[in-house]
């Protein structure tokens, strides 16, 4: 039942602040704060009280499962589970939530109450998709977080130059997400008839379904609709084309939650879903899919390099990033699949920590454009200090949180991949260019203006002291996440395994 | 013989016709505007309530069959003319003529609804048909004075007749190949393999139909007629009408062996991809609400086209469920732009501009058209999403990987003008005054059926369980 609340809160609390909006701005705000820190602390005591050893084979892989009849027509259910790496990315959504709503409380100034409504319920379907062991309902979820996020570019997002881009930007997010999403549901469809023929038991459960015995044919068609639109969300190259101009435009608060959490989705989506469910087709897809995560990390890396907009830049370092991620997760070794969750809660904080830098100096010289920026270390306090923490760690510092994530990544992708790790490496050079190039133009070189800026207040102090500690923490003493996650991850490396010994050893292509 | 069996199983459709006659006479009498649709809605309750008995009726009057099929679409038929009604009554309020012909008109073409979802024969077929046609002229053209309103029922009155003289042709030559006018005749003759003659024949019906459901060659009409019709005209024409033609449409394919064929198979396969991305595809740049609706809807009656194309019980139960989510999602966005347009003064607020920044104006009013509009998308947990899923669905079961690849691309085009309105309405006010709903809507009796409505959707894509079983139990009485 505490899953439900789990979903429930975040969606009832966006109601009321809705409601609350004609009691002033700062109601909602408050309410909207208030329910995102219940939503954490539930999770973190889940977490302290639960046991995450590797269960064996009787034991259920589930911490806490809920499941109730929903349409019974087609055995659909309610079902909820919660394991070792479903906590950990629902207290990060917690966590990002509260950040969320704290970076908006100056940002946004009209319609706060909508606002929230929106914000809490992207987050409420996130947890959705975090929980969610039906087919049915995990595409439910998928789907319908899409609609607040929409409303968010659209109606509070930064205009563009030419007036209606936030509009575009927010509608392209939008149709690419949802049509791929779409190739998902015919996918998710065609697998639970294929069951059905199979078994003559109709079911979207996640347990009944694994192991269907797909035809020869049709399997990798499958696989490749849930691997679309899993690419699209995260995003892979050839399907990125959402993300620069969604970043751009959102808000902060849109920002921190694009490249936070809903990115983090599509991860999860491959981890739970596409690589369980498909475990041959996917090791014969793996050379593609890491080519992609190359091509991911190197195309990211260069265009971030070129970029004048500084969210925009931060956007195609995501790109970057999530192309480790690729990589690790189509490896199939245990170390390496650790690593990408590590590096996917690294990449929230210090994704999550430059865009509300970003936002904050947004707030301050009104301009994102890096060429007008220049010299702010002089002017600003303590903030440019922040803005090198969360630099270091995109790079990949040691003792950064990033550094431990990339170098499981590499680590345990050489077995099986030596050429892919090689070249995805040289992309850690690149990260450091882009990353030293960020921190040379918006903070240091000539001053564009003159006279000091305002420094962080309280509020934004705190956000960003939180999320340097966190950095350092999983940085220096990653252990608690990695035991957590451990079972999961063992579970989908042994998948992976099943098939015959790994047929990578070539590399790339 | 008609027994009085027979009169039980049409006790429907004889209630919706003696309020017709009802009020006529009331009309004739005295003009009264409030009691004339609040006897035309006792009329519609009654006949609604009187349908568990006609179901119950152990067997069907000749010429007529009521299956399931026919409760089914009878029930959704006699909703919407119930919704039609109350939103019509407000707009009516400002209209200068006569009003009250105007719910004489929509009984008279409810009577016809009702007869054409139980007709069994291929005369009651083409008398109710054109029961429900004749009616719709006047509807459409009710606001007379209105060019566009004229245009509007010309239009359809014209293309309407052609669509008839195709109609009359193809039964022509069933009727010149066979000798038999009744369906199950016709069933047992074509058993056999067809012959051109035939499958030009069933081709003809299905030209003559698919003209009424707006499918893409015959779609010409559709966007003219709905946005110069009277918005509740136009809701009746979207949602009666083309209901209760594809539920014959419906039942001559179940039944007859012909529409199975490869080759008519084949036909309406193509039909039903040209009609569901000819339809997204035209609506993309229009700016005026009404017809938007209308290029919609025609694309909505392409995926549903998938249903008639697979066929069989679980094409029936998908056609079923389909036509729910779309009445409850069309009356909703058209219950909209009513309100909007109420009391009647001339031309409808269609236009986009006349929504911009309706959140801000009437929160309540712009959260249903979010709603519907969103259900149209077919986003989940609205009613929308169900019907997509099941249409989805049948085609995966079924195999036809062409028409699901079809309702993808459609679905991903359809996104486009979908968004492009509910943004629309939550964008800053512009400054210069707009039409505007009157300030009671939400406690008139219009206003408040238009947010049931909107309730509906939602509850029936959180919780589909009760209408699929509902749609399921119908399906399978035969």
């Amino acid at each position: 039942m505490i899953l439900l609340w789990l979903i429930l809160i975040p969606f009832l609390g966006g109601l009321l602040c809705w409601q609350a909006e004609p009691w002033g701005d700062r109601v909602p705000r408050w309410i909207a704060l208030v329910t995102m820190l219940f939503v954490l602390v539930i999770s973190l005591v889940l977490w302290w009280s639960g046991d995450f050893r590797l269960p064996d084979g009787s034991q259920s892989p589930w911490l806490l499962e809920w499941r109730a009849p929903w349409i019974p027509r087609f055995g659909i259910e309610v079902h909820l589970a919660l394991d070792g790496l479903s906590l950990i990315l629902v207290a990060l959504t917690g966590f990002l939530g509260t950040l969320a709503v704290l970076c908006s409380w100056h940002e946004i100034d009209h319609r706060v109450g909508f606002f929230h409504l929106n914000l809490l319920w992207i987050l409420g379907g996130v947890v959705g998709v975090f929980l969610a062991l039906d087919l049915f309902l995990f595409f439910l979820f998928w789907e319908m977080m899409l609609v607040p996020m929409y409303f968010l570019i659209a109606l509070w997002g930064h205009s563009g130059s030419a007036g209606q881009t936030r509009i575009r930007a927010a509608t392209r997010f939008f149709i690419y997400t949802q049509a791929s999403g779409l190739l998902m549901l015919v996918a998710i469809l065609a697998l639970v008839f294929v069951h059905y023929t199979n078994t003559g038991v109709l079911s979207f459960s996640y347990e009944v379904l694994l192991g269907t015995d797909v035809p020869d044919a049709l399997a990798p068609w499958l696989m490749l609709g849930f691997f679309v639109a899993f690419a699209v969300k995260l995003p892979v190259v050839p399907f990125h084309g959402w993300l620069p101009d969604a970043h751009g435009q959102a808000p902060t608060a849109g920002s921190v939650d694009l490249a936070g959490i809903l990115l983090k989705t599509a991860a999860y989506g491959i981890l739970r879903f596409a690589l369980p469910l498909f475990p041959e087709e996917s090791q014969a897809f793996a050379p593609v899919a890491m080519t992609l995560g190359l091509v991911g990390i190197v195309y990211g890396a260069v265009l971030a390099c070129g970029q004048q907009d500084i969210k925009r830049l931060i956007a195609y370092t995501s790109i970057s990033h999530m192309g480790f991620v690729l990589i690790a997760l189509y490896s199939g070794s245990e170390l390496a699949i650790q690593g990408a969750v590590v590096l996917m809660v690294a990449h929230a904080f210090s994704s999550a920590g430059l865009f509300i830098l970003s936002g904050q100096l947004y707030e301050r010289i009104h301009t994102r454009d890096m060429r007008f920026m220049g010299g702010l270390w002089g002017r600003i306090p303590v903030l440019p200090g922040f803005t090198l923490c969360f630099v270091a760690a995109s790079l990949g510092m040691p003792a950064t949180a990033n550094f431990v994530g990339e170098f499981m990544i590499l680590f345990g992708t050489f077995p099986t991949a030596p050429v892919v790790v090689v070249i995805a490496s040289a992309g850690l050079v690149l990260a450091a260019v882009y990353s030293l190039l960020l921190m040379q133009r918006v903070h240091f070189g000539p001053a564009c203006r003159e006279g000091p800026l305002p420094g962080p207040d309280l509020r934004e102090y705190g956000m960003m002291l939180a999320l340097v500690l966190l950095v350092l923490l999983v940085g220096l003493y990653p252990q608690p996440l990695l035991d957590t996650a451990a079972a999961t991850s063992a579970r989908v490396a042994e998948l992976f395994g099943n098939g015959g010994p790994p047929v990578l050893a070539g590399g790339a292509d | 013989m008609l027994t009085l069996n027979h009169l039980v199983a049409l006790l429907p459709l004889v209630i919706v016709a003696i309020t017709a006659v009802a009020v006529m006479l009331g009309i004739a009498w005295r003009r009264h505007h409030g009691l004339t649709a609040l006897a035309s809605a006792a009329g519609l309750l009654l006949a609604l309530l009187a349908l568990p008995i006609a179901s119950g009726a152990p067997d069907s009057p000749p010429l007529m069959r009521v299956d399931g099929l026919a409760i089914m679409a009878s029930t959704l038929v006699l909703l919407s003319a119930l919704v039609t009604v109350a939103l019509s009554h407000h707009y009516l309020t400002g209209y200068i003529g006569p009003r009250e012909e105007f719910y004489l008109l929509l009984l008279c073409a409810v009577t016809g609804a009702l007869g054409l979802v139980a007709s069994d024969h291929l005369a009651t077929l083409f008398i109710s048909l054109e029961l429900l046609s004749m009616p719709l002229y006047g509807m459409l053209a009710y606001s007379f004075r209105a060019e566009r309103s004229l245009e509007a029922g010309i239009k359809y009155l014209i293309l309407s007749a052609a669509a008839t003289a195709f109609l009359l042709f193809g039964m022509a030559l069933l009727y010149a190949r066979t000798g038999r006018l009744d369906l199950a005749g016709l069933v047992t003759v074509l058993a056999t393999a067809p012959d051109t003659w035939m499958l030009a024949g069933a081709a003809l019906l299905l030209a003559g139909l698919g003209f009424k459901l707006s499918v893409v060659p015959f779609h010409l009409w559709t966007p003219d007629v709905y946005q110069g019709g009277p918005a509740p005209a136009t809701i009746f024409l979207a949602t009666v009408s083309k209901l209760a033609v594809f539920a014959v449409l419906m039942r001559l394919v179940l039944e007859a062996p012909v529409f199975q064929s490869d080759r008519l198979a084949t036909l309406i396969t193509v039909l039903a991809l040209l009609t569901m991305l000819g339809g997204n595809l035209l609506a993309l740049f229009q700016s005026n609400l009404k017809r938007l609706l209308g290029y919609s809807s025609i694309a909505h009656f392409g995926y549903l086209l998938v249903a008639v194309v697979a066929g069989g019980s679980l094409g029936m139960e998908t056609a079923g469920v389909y036509l729910v989510t779309y009445l409850a999602t069309t009356l909703a966005a058209f219950g909209v732009v009513t309100q909007l347009s109420s009391p009647f003064q001339g031309e409808d607020a269609a236009g986009l501009h006349h929504y911009r920044g309706l959140f801000w104006r009437r929160p309540w009013l712009a959260a249903v058209m979010t709603v519907s509009f969103l259900s149209l998308a077919g986003i989940p947990l609205t009613a929308g999403f169900i019907g997509k899923f099941y249409v989805i669905a049948m085609g995966v079961a079924d195999n036809r990987w062409w028409l699901v690849g079809g309702i993808v691309v459609g679905s991903a085009i359809g996104l486009f003008y979908y968004l492009r309105v509910m943004v629309t309405l939550y964008l800053p006010e512009p400054g210069m005054r707009r039409r505007d709903a009157s300030n009671d809507w939400g406690s008139r009796i219009g206003g408040v059926t238009l947010l049931a409505t909107a309730v509906v959707i939602l509850i029936l894509g959180i919780y589909p369980t009760p209408m699929i079983d509902w749609v399921v139990g119908l399906s399978a009485i035969r």
